[in-house]
């Protein structure tokens, strides 16, 4: 489904990523994780050309991502996206943030955008916020309507850059509930996250980095009983040990 | 001080009709140019952020030109140097027969600067947008000019309501400027009020209030606009 062969990119001088290969297959989750710093949200902004790489080649279902003529915004709208700060439209309603791309970008009309975004805030627990403003909710509230919000646009995958990094605590489960639900009916996933817990129960594989590199890419008991590197152990312990 | 005080003057029907024509002119010249300038004003501070290079330096070069030369000269360059530059068949339109040239002319000028002032608020306006709010509307596939016309503008041009307003303010001020190239607008009935009645005093109190008053009315239609448009919750706006 989504595979990075090869890619390095440099800001200036500075290499953010070097040599990164890996792959996702249909239906997998994947946990990127790695000390700050460490390239795994540059990685996952390459994956749908938020970031350009110079050199490598990532594809996404068949199409070349990094391709001098991809069709970005094409490939984009299949391919969804959650920040780490949300990142809804503050000047929209909640149902607008969810109805925008769908009519705009995926050409639906007004109802049948509507009655999905209906759908989904049902899903996600959110269905009495519809006509709210996202400033009027909780993080988690937000997050999680983030979420429906990619998922209206019914993505054949799911990015997801430090998704509760900035949650309080106590909202940090709801957010992943509505991750772990939508791991289990088998979407396609990749995780930026630090949540170590999220991963053990869900994701098959865990990558982690380092410097901009791969270091490991495991299944993900293997990672978390047996990791081979010392920056991996050394990282687990210190994530583990509180 | 030996003044002969004498208010009466500007109620008379000459005068008092001089004052009426030439409050409409001010207006008419700040309106016309006002809604020109924020047309072009948009493009412009549009321009000065988008990724194209070739773009953002034209639009670059508009807001220095512009902003930099006083708006006295660039009406003096419109009136009196534009038609000579043109082709002969168009200067010599502008000069004959174009209709209320001193109109055409002050709204030209007082649009054109007021836009570029306008042009740097939308960018700054642009600027304040979270660069994650762009990312997100990247990432669900719309394009640069969706992504600019439903969130980066909609969300830049509520929070540059309260500085637009002081811009809105201005332009009727800098609109009497437009005397100097023989627009009888409300300074300049007001100096020949004074010139004809030899009641300067009472003259230019006359144009003050007025001025005044446009001012408070064009204050108070941008705090309602400013309150109508209000994002609920957002950040720089209660609550």
């Amino acid at each position: 489904m989504i595979s990075i062969e090869n890619i390095s990119k440099w800001y200036g001088d500075f290499r953010v990523l070097s040599n990164c290969t890996t792959s996702v297959r249909k239906g997998e989750v994947v946990v990127v994780c790695g000390p700050s710093g460490s390239g795994k949200s540059t990685l996952i902004k390459c994956v749908n050309g938020l970031e350009p790489v110079q050199e490598g080649k990532i594809t996404v279902d068949g199409d070349e991502v990094t391709a001098k003529r991809a069709n970005l915004t094409a490939l984009r709208s299949r391919i969804g996206m959650v920040f780490q700060h949300f990142e809804l439209y503050p000047h929209m309603s909640v149902l607008e943030n969810l109805c925008l791309a769908q009519e705009k970008v995926l050409g639906r009309g007004r109802k049948e955008a509507v009655v999905r975004a209906e759908k989904l805030l049902t899903r996600v627990g959110m269905e009495d916020h519809a006509k709210k403003y996202p400033s009027q909710l909780s993080g988690g509230q937000q997050q999680r309507i983030a979420i429906a919000r990619s998922l209206a646009m019914d993505p054949i995958a799911m990015l997801f850059d430090e998704p509760t990094s900035a949650l309080d605590p106590e909202m940090i489960k709801e957010v992943l509930d509505v991750m772990i639900e939508l791991a289990q009916e088998g979407m396609t996933m990749m995780v930026v996250t630090h949540e170590m817990g999220f991963a053990r129960k869900v994701a098959d594989r865990v990558i982690f980095m380092d410097e901009g590199a791969i270091v490991e890419d495991r299944p993900t008991n293997d990672f978390f009983d047996n990791p081979e590197s010392e920056r991996a152990e050394d990282f687990l312990s210190k994530i583990l040990g509180h | 001080m030996n003044y002969n005080w004498n208010w009466a003057v500007l109620f008379e029907e000459q005068y008092l009709s001089w004052l009426i024509s030439g409050f409409g002119w001010t207006v008419s010249v700040a309106l016309s140019a006002w809604c020109i300038a924020l047309v072009i004003g948009a493009l412009v501070g549009v321009g000065k952020t988008v990724p194209n290079r070739v773009i953002r330096a034209v639009s670059a070069t508009y807001v220095e030109i512009f902003r930099n030369v006083p708006l006295l000269v660039q009406m003096f360059i419109w009136y009196f140097a534009v038609p000579e530059l043109l082709p002969d068949d168009w200067g010599r339109w502008m000069k004959r027969d174009m209709p209320n040239p001193e109109f055409v002319t002050a709204v030209i000028a007082l649009a054109l600067y007021t836009a570029s002032r306008i042009a740097e608020q939308v960018r700054a306006g642009i600027e304040t947008v979270p660069p994650g709010l762009t990312s997100a509307a990247t990432a669900h596939g719309l394009s640069v000019s969706q992504t600019y016309r439903y969130v980066l503008l909609p969300i830049s041009f509520r929070m540059i309501v309260p500085p637009l307003t002081s811009e809105f303010l201005t332009v009727f001020k800098n609109s009497s400027l437009a005397l100097t190239i023989g627009l009888l607008e409300l300074t300049a009935q007001s100096q020949q009020i004074a010139e004809y009645t030899f009641q300067g005093f009472e003259a230019f109190t006359a144009a003050t209030v007025i001025y005044v008053c446009i001012a408070l009315v064009a204050t108070g239609l941008m705090q309602l606009l400013e309150k109508y448009t209000r994002i609920p919750g957002y950040v720089g706006t209660e609550g």
